[in-house]
């Protein structure tokens, strides 16, 4: 606070100024002379395409990285930011888009390690509570990591910064798994820490969202800056062109689908969790016909991973019959077999699940198209037409990488999440389940994935998304339902559904949806 | 002053394969020290241990000898440690082979011209090992016991089998009461190569690990085994079976254990004794980890700790050297390889230093 008393005195220094920083990585320029100005108490969004450079920015500003050259001025002063402490001495504070949590350990000693001076455990605890409650960030301080979804991973590293009441709250992508009621008090909470004097840099792709919460914008393109405005007077296809360097392709319009046969069909599926807090699917039922998309909304953590599991066979029922391909029982059978069938899948994990990081695209593309894409002969892998489907996928789906013999590892999570998708839409699946197609991934590339959605349900397919961005559910499917504590409502004309009526839905945190909501979305036709 | 550990960025696909022989030479300089500080003329001891096993046919073939069940083992071990399946209990499968080889061997010991008897020994041998790593995989498979300890108890078990065999029903009985089996007959002991102790089972024993690069280079099971070891959940993903994977290895690495059990006892001891083996199938972890888990780093890396193992006898020999240190010197080598593997991948920071190449060692760091 004395900060903007001594700022009013003799017109209020910049919190944060950045001068010409650049940052180079081998031949690759990742920040180009990138100029960066925010005032005390202000929203300042941080645009662009995955790989524009905006990590690597923030990562200067939060002293993870440091720039080769450049200036960073803290409130008039220049100062050298050499690593996160001392970012964190200055009042930066950093909620990351990737976590660094320590997944064997609770959710209190997370919060406590991410502390320079901590405090008791209990007090903590305690504030942790409350400052969940205070911004609806629910959480038990006592749960491992390992047990909670990513969504409940995000808040932790929220919370984490909003506990040492920053000055500078830098924000990476943080509304992705939140309702829009939750988006709403999160954002409430923002402009609150603004008031307060608190400046916040806001890093999204949702451009609908930085429109409704910030007052500045810097855009970023190819590590330069191509913008600077103010996102409110701007339209969102002018700041996505301003983003992308071009007009984004306009979404192939959803016709209303012809009731096909049904492809996929899940019959009263309940099923209790493998992992201890994990969430026990009841009487899930669900039928999905061919060339329509069906969308499950939900925030994570309602049992949408134990769904995918048990679609992708890599959980196996006891009952064949729970999980029907096609008119086939397959609910005992296992990965393998299914996809051999025609069910692809797409889990929301990309490094490890999806994808093996330590492995080049071609071993990539080997590991889930071997069978459908013919790539054994005898028992031996043929090589070359692995490399040939992987480059297929490269190219028809603009993966930006050296070539099929990049570690996955080293591609940007929007490549890779793109990579993923394009393998398995080429695989040309009778049934294709995707979760979350678009987590963290820039606009440019959600347009690509969405477009390759809707291509495979005009082409037959039945397709499934599973997702918590409800403005991608809304735009790519046919019909929607909600999954709140494993249960799974029924499913509605997607036209007929608004998002409010989605939001109360899903019910904000854990807990049973309320009656209201029930009724609301039971109306809504 | 704070120090911290950083892990270097830009670290080569290569690099595994460039610190091997920095271990190598590192071991040889710190070897000389140790020698001089214990009074033997470093460069003659040197000499005697490193160079001159090298410089006879007849050496060379006892070094290719005691390299063959180094490698075979290595290499089947190897292909387990890449799935993370930690078997270190093949001194005990050796061991069952071995058994199972002898008892072939003395039960039809009376027929000295049967042409059948050394393949049904060998295969004996290989199921022989395959059952003793089976116990830890049905163990780890079906209740998730943690096989590193399960295969190593079972060692103690093999060979106090083999010790209770010797020492009771499977005696000589014209041996005067030694503590071990008859000779094997001619047909029961491996044809010897150019009049050294070299076998075929030796030669076997390099081919294998050629094998099982072609197998891990291009199948789909040895993709499979590569995938499970590097991420478990994109392999279930992918239709790959854990615990298929977790037997196949096991039986992989039991079953070249047994095997090379056998190619000993038919090959240079010739019959059952309570020794048959100075430690190969520990000493084939050190050597499948300095061969960088790929069967063809293995050969030179059994190769080079089975000249460890000449040269300690040669130096004792010839200047008097004691025989704990051959052990010395495999423990410096294990040692400075994993140093130089730790520098290569790490540096120490000291605080307020940075470098361009360098991010904190954070978990899960933010990339764009």
């Amino acid at each position: 606070m004395t900060a903007i008393a001594c700022g009013m005195r003799d017109g209020p220094p910049p919190r944060l100024q950045l001068r010409g920083i650049t940052r180079r990585f081998g031949a690759m320029t990742a920040n180009d002379a990138v100029d960066l100005t925010i005032r005390p108490g202000e929203i300042h969004a941080l645009l662009g395409e995955n790989g524009a450079g905006k990590s690597t920015l923030v990562k200067i500003v939060y002293g993870v990285l440091q720039a080769d050259e450049g200036q960073i001025l803290w409130e008039g002063a220049p100062v050298t930011i050499a690593d996160p402490h001392a970012a964190r001495r200055l009042g930066i504070g950093m909620v990351f888009q990737h976590f660094s949590l320590f997944e064997a350990m609770t959710v209190i000693e997370n919060v406590a390690l991410g502390m320079d001076k901590p405090g008791p455990m209990p007090a903590l605890a305690a504030r942790v509570r409350a400052m969940g409650a205070a911004y609806g960030l629910l959480l038990d301080p006592d749960r491992e990591v390992h047990t909670l979804s990513a969504g409940e991973r995000q808040r932790i590293e929220i919370l984490r910064c909003l506990l040492q009441s920053p000055r500078l709250l830098v924000m990476d992508e943080p509304t992705s798994v939140l309702t829009p009621q939750e988006v709403e008090r999160l954002f409430a909470t923002l402009r609150k820490l603004a008031a307060e004097g608190c400046s916040i840099l806001y890093i999204s792709h949702k451009l609908a969202e930085v429109q409704a919460l910030c007052e500045a914008a810097t855009v970023l393109r190819g590590g330069r800056v191509v913008a600077s405005c103010d996102p409110r007077r701007e339209t969102p296809s002018g700041l996505a062109a301003m983003m992308i360097g071009a007009q984004l392709k306009p979404q192939p319009a959803r016709k209303v689908a012809p009731a096909g046969t049904p492809r996929l069909v899940l019959d009263r599926l309940t099923l209790a969790p493998e992992a201890p807090h994990g969430v026990t699917l009841k009487d899930v039922s669900l039928t999905v016909r061919a060339g329509e998309a069906v969308g499950i909304a939900g925030i994570a953590g309602n049992g949408q991973n134990e769904l995918m599991l048990v679609l992708s066979g890599e959980r196996v029922l006891a009952r064949a019959d729970a999980v029907m391909l096609d008119g086939a029982p397959v609910g005992r059978l296992g990965a393998a077999e299914r996809r051999r069938r025609g069910l692809c899948c797409v889990p929301e994990e990309r490094n490890g699940h999806a994808a093996i990081p330590d492995m080049t695209l071609i071993e990539n593309a080997v590991l889930t198209a071997h069978r459908r894409r013919d790539l054994l002969r005898s028992g031996l892998i043929r090589f070359a037409a692995a490399r040939r489907f992987a480059a297929e996928v490269i190219r028809r789906f603009d993966v930006r990488t050296e070539g099929p013999g990049a570690l996955a590892g080293t591609l940007s999570g929007g490549n890779l999440q793109k990579f993923v998708v394009g393998r398995e839409v080429l695989q040309a699946p009778g049934v294709l389940c995707v979760s979350q197609p678009t987590w963290g991934v820039d606009a440019g590339a959600a347009a690509a994935i969405h477009a390759a959605l809707i291509e495979r349900a005009a082409a037959g397919a039945a397709v499934l998304v599973i997702s918590q961005d409800l403005d991608e559910l809304m735009a790519l499917t046919d019909r929607l339902c909600v999954i709140n504590v494993g249960v799974l409502s029924e499913p509605r004309p997607t036209a007929h559904v608004t998002a409010d009526q989605l939001g109360l839905l899903m019910g904000g945190v854990h807990g049973e949806p309320g009656p209201a909501a029930r009724r609301a979305f039971a109306d809504a036709d | 002053m704070r120090i911290r550990i950083e892990s270097r960025r830009s670290a080569s696909r290569l690099l595994p394969w460039i610190t091997p022989p920095f271990a190598v030479a590192a071991t040889v300089v710190a070897s000389a020290v140790v020698f001089a500080a214990m009074g033997y003329a470093p460069a003659r001891t040197l000499f005697a241990f490193f160079v001159a096993p090298l410089l006879s046919v007849q050496s060379l073939a006892e070094l290719a000898l005691k390299a063959g069940p180094l490698v075979m083992i290595a290499a089947g071990l190897a292909t387990g440690f890449r799935a993370n399946v930690w078997n270190i209990g093949a001194e005990g499968q050796l061991t069952m082979g071995a058994i199972a080889a002898g008892g072939v061997a003395l039960a039809f010991w009376d027929d000295d011209t049967a042409r059948w008897i050394l393949p049904a020994m060998c295969v004996a041998a290989v199921l022989g090992g395959m059952v003793w790593a089976a116990i830890p995989a049905f163990l780890k498979t079906r209740f998730g016991v943690n096989e590193i300890l399960t295969s190593l108890m079972l060692t103690y078990v093999a060979s106090l089998t083999l010790t209770s065999l010797v020492f009771g029903p499977w005696k000589d009985p014209e041996g005067f009461n030694f503590p071990q089996s008859r000779m094997f007959n001619d047909a029961e002991t491996l044809p010897a190569v150019a009049g050294t102790r070299v076998t075929i089972g030796t030669i076997l024993s390099f081919l294998v690990p050629l094998g099982l690069w072609v197998v891990t280079r291009y199948s789909i099971v040895g993709f499979e085994i590569k995938a499970v070891g590097l991420a478990p959940a994109a392999a279930r993903y992918a239709g790959f079976s854990e615990s298929r994977t977790v037997w196949l290895v096991l039986l992989l690495g039991g079953g070249l254990a047994g095997l090379a059990g056998a190619f000993e006892v038919a090959g240079p001891i010739g019959q059952l004794i309570p020794q048959i083996t100075p430690g190969y199938g520990f000493t084939a972890i050190i050597v499948a980890f300095l061969g960088r888990l790929h069967p063809l780093g293995i050969i030179p890396a059994g190769l080079l700790v089975a000249l460890s193992y000449l040269g300690g006898e040669a130096a004792q020999v010839d200047t008097g050297l004691p025989r704990a240190a051959t052990g010395l010197v495999q423990g410096m080598l294990l040692f400075f390889l994993l140093a130089s593997d730790f520098v290569a991948r790490y540096r120490l920071a000291f605080a307020g230093t940075h470098s361009a190449d360098v991010r904190p060692a954070r978990p899960k760091a933010a990339a764009t």
